[in-house]
């Protein structure tokens, strides 16, 4: 474990990862460079740490989800954590009087990470409120999903060098994500420039006051971008009123060749996962050079090893 | 047929450009379909070998109408009217540009049918026909239609034509939808449950008639909606037909607000009141309903002296006998109109009530400015589609006498004065009086 003397731990604020909201800068990069540690590492042929020995890392999604439950898990195996997973169906939950009996019941079992993921926003921030571990926000609702930014942010530095300065694109459904709202928040954080796009039924008026640009043309919103942050449509979207088609989507907001001809040429093109090809995402982009989507999936489980780490260490030393 | 000339000159006419207020004797030259040159008060010299000259005898020469609301029948319903058979009644009444309903069938919600109807127009119609598509699927108000796919392949704006969109959040989102591609949205205000199966307009002639009225407040129910929703998305909106004083109160409020509404009136809202449905004459059931007298008066009234009317629409609907001769609460709804529309707007100028350019502003170059259409003009460089008529001439109408398939006018027997003598498109002549 020479490299992580290497890095000064610090405090955190908060024993929680509820948002990219209330991290510091300091927070952020530290957060980061612990990464690109843990990346390093992943990468030998020996895994498996004694970071987290002895402690208990419960991973509660409420909604399906395979790459970031699996990323989790795995983040938390590799640092010798005893895992479980716990995958409640939404269906036979009802929402906000049996999460905080759930949380008071998993409390009893002493976890010292619980990893939650729910559709509804601030069910991170209510089981926080109600346990004695460290929470860790993996996706609530429409509200933040900080480790996917970290990982975007990650991805973005090792493959630009850098964030500050850069062009970033966030293209979709912006209203909707959680992904959008938390990396639009980190990359500001961090420096970049970052521009919306979407048709106006997938954004909010007050979408400025996070100080983006908000464009409703494609071709307008990549134009000399850096990296290209393509969002996932769910379905549900498609047809209704929010959408007409998902072929009038692909038309005027899909990411194709001919408008990734508009972005800086050496952009990278970004997704959270799952895709939809040829809705969001033309499959000859998906695959091309300049798709970095591989990249972002490894990056997920160094990321998450490091908040693992970081939460842990700083508890620790209360 | 006429030799073919590469100019056509009008002389001696009475020239009118309502958007410049243009109202003066002159000449205009018509070269290759496009309106060439205009001189005011001077002679162009006669006829040569390229030049057809006419003696416009001092009528009015004005831009060609267009026509907002128009049912053409195809496709599904070419027994009742074709986009052929709409465009001869139109050329007759002056009329070079309509805009066709979507409520066909099928419905025009895709993208295929849109192209037919553009590909049919050229073919058969003798003046421009565009196709206004629905703003939902099916007319169901859930799904918007592909508002982006059927603008480029068309469609001048989206209107689910008497199925009023009841859910206010996919009104939002289809104008804030629409907006991305800066398309049109036209509804026809009629709130559904509260007109519920109202036949003409509620008051103390539906009572004595003892028919179901659709009270004034469900039309200005429903544009009221519209526009707080038009205020939050600042998108663009035409009110298809609106005939209630109560509405004008409103529409006055928006434009305060600069919201970018525009709105239309039927011209037999303007025409005609609830009496006129006498014993239940059912060719006066219409939509919006006629209403009172003192409805049609403040209607009058405020196409002459504001801006909160911006079109007159002839509602043409035509029925055929069968759905006309029932009942009246079965009976459908809707009158033929392109033939009367101009003569019957002109009883308005007739009466000093309104100045010739500025009521035909209303049926040339508002619409030509709402649906984005280059024409409307009597300018240089604009299409030659042009009306010429006698304000003066005076007819009445007899039903048998119309062009149009079916006839069931509104104005069955009313004295007109004032009649097309000719009417261009694209620099052709397509319609001449006998």
């Amino acid at each position: 474990m020479e490299s992580t003397l290497k890095i000064e731990p610090i405090n955190f604020n908060s024993r929680h990862l509820l948002g990219v909201e209330n991290l510091s800068l300091d927070e952020i990069n530290y957060l980061l460079k612990l990464s690109e540690k843990w990346l390093e590492i992943g990468r030998k042929s020996k895994k498996k740490h004694e970071t987290l020995r002895g402690l208990t890392q419960i991973n509660l999604f409420f909604e399906p989800s395979t790459r970031t439950q699996s990323s989790f898990e795995l983040a938390g195996k590799r640092l010798g954590a005893d895992v479980i997973n716990m995958s409640i169906s939404q269906s036979s939950v009802t929402k906000g009087e049996t999460l905080i009996d759930t949380a008071i019941t998993l409390n009893a079992m002493k976890p010292d990470i619980l990893v939650i993921r729910h559709a509804a926003a601030g069910a991170a921030e209510l089981l926080s409120q109600k346990v004695d571990c460290s929470v860790i926000n993996a996706g609530d609702g429409s509200h933040e999903h900080p480790t996917q930014a970290l990982l975007d942010a990650l991805t973005i530095k090792r493959n630009k060098g850098k964030i500050e300065g850069l062009k970033i694109s966030i293209c979709g459904d912006i209203l909707h994500s959680r992904v959008a709202r938390s990396n639009l928040l980190l990359l500001s954080k961090l420096g970049a420039e970052v521009s919306l796009v979407a048709p106006l039924t997938l954004l909010s008026d007050y979408m400025s006051s996070y100080g983006a640009k908000i464009y409703t043309s494609m071709e307008e919103g990549i134009k000399d971008a850096d990296v290209i942050m393509m969002l996932r449509l769910q379905n549900e979207r498609m047809s209704g009123c929010y959408l007409p088609s998902a072929r009038e989507y692909f038309k005027y907001f899909g990411l194709t060749s001919d408008k990734l001809s508009k972005a800086n040429k050496n952009a990278i093109v970004m997704h959270p996962g799952p895709m939809n090809r040829g809705v969001e995402i033309d499959s000859e982009v998906a695959d091309n050079t300049q798709s970095v989507i591989i990249d972002q999936v490894e990056n997920g489980v160094a990321v998450r090893m490091a908040v693992l780490e970081a939460l842990t260490l700083s508890n620790n030393r209360d | 047929m006429d030799k073919r000339y590469s100019n056509i000159v009008f002389h001696n006419a009475r020239l009118i450009d309502p958007l410049t207020n243009l109202d003066k004797m002159g000449s205009l030259l018509v070269t290759d379909g496009i309106i060439n040159d205009i001189k005011i008060g001077e002679l162009y010299p006669k006829s040569d070998n390229e030049s057809k000259v006419i003696d416009c005898k001092g009528n009015v020469l004005s831009p060609g109408l267009i026509d907002m609301w128009v049912f053409a029948g195809e496709p599904g319903y070419e027994h009742i009217e074709t986009l052929e058979g709409v465009s001869h009644a139109a050329a007759s009444g002056g009329i070079t540009t309509l805009v066709c309903r979507p409520d066909t069938n099928p419905i025009i919600d895709d993208v295929a049918l849109v192209d037919y109807i553009e590909r049919r127009a050229k073919e058969k119609s003798l003046i421009n026909i565009h196709p206004i598509a629905a703003l939902t699927k099916g007319f169901k108000g859930i799904e918007m239609t592909e508002i982006g796919l059927l603008s480029e392949a068309g469609a001048l704006a989206f209107s689910d034509g008497y199925n009023e969109i009841k859910n206010a959040r996919v009104m939002r989102n289809a104008l804030i939808y629409a907006k991305n591609f800066d398309a049109l949205i036209m509804q026809h205000n009629q709130n559904k449950d509260l007109s519920d199966h109202g036949v003409m307009n509620e008051g103390k002639v539906s009572l004595r008639l003892g028919l179901p009225g659709s009270p004034a407040a469900s039309e200005i129910i429903s544009l009221e909606r519209d526009l707080r929703l038009l205020e939050l998305t600042k998108s663009r909106y035409h009110a298809l037909s609106i005939s209630t004083r109560g509405s004008l109160d409103v529409i006055k409020k928006a434009k305060e607000l600069q919201l970018n509404v525009t709105t239309g009136i039927s011209i037999n809202n303007l025409m005609l009141n609830e009496n006129d449905i006498g014993a239940y004459r059912t060719f006066h059931k219409l939509r919006p309903p006629l209403r009172t007298e003192e409805d049609r008066v403040s209607m009058v009234e405020a196409l002459s002296n504001s801006d909160l009317l911006d079109v007159i629409i002839s509602s043409h609907d035509p029925q055929d006998t069968e759905t006309k001769r029932r009942p009246f609460i079965e009976a459908g709804y809707g009158a033929v109109g392109l033939e009367t529309l101009l003569p019957a707007a002109l009883s308005i100028y007739q009466e000093n009530l309104i100045s010739l350019p500025k009521l035909l502003e209303k049926m040339t170059i508002n619409p030509a400015k709402i649906l984005k259409l280059d024409t409307g003009r009597i300018a240089k460089g604009y299409p030659a589609d042009i009306v010429l008529f006698n304000p003066d001439t005076p007819w009445v109408v007899i039903a048998e006498n119309l062009i149009s398939k079916c006839r069931n006018t509104a104005f069955e027997k009313k004295k007109m004065q004032g009649k097309v003598v000719m009417t261009m498109v694209n620099g052709k002549i397509i319609y001449e009086a006998k």
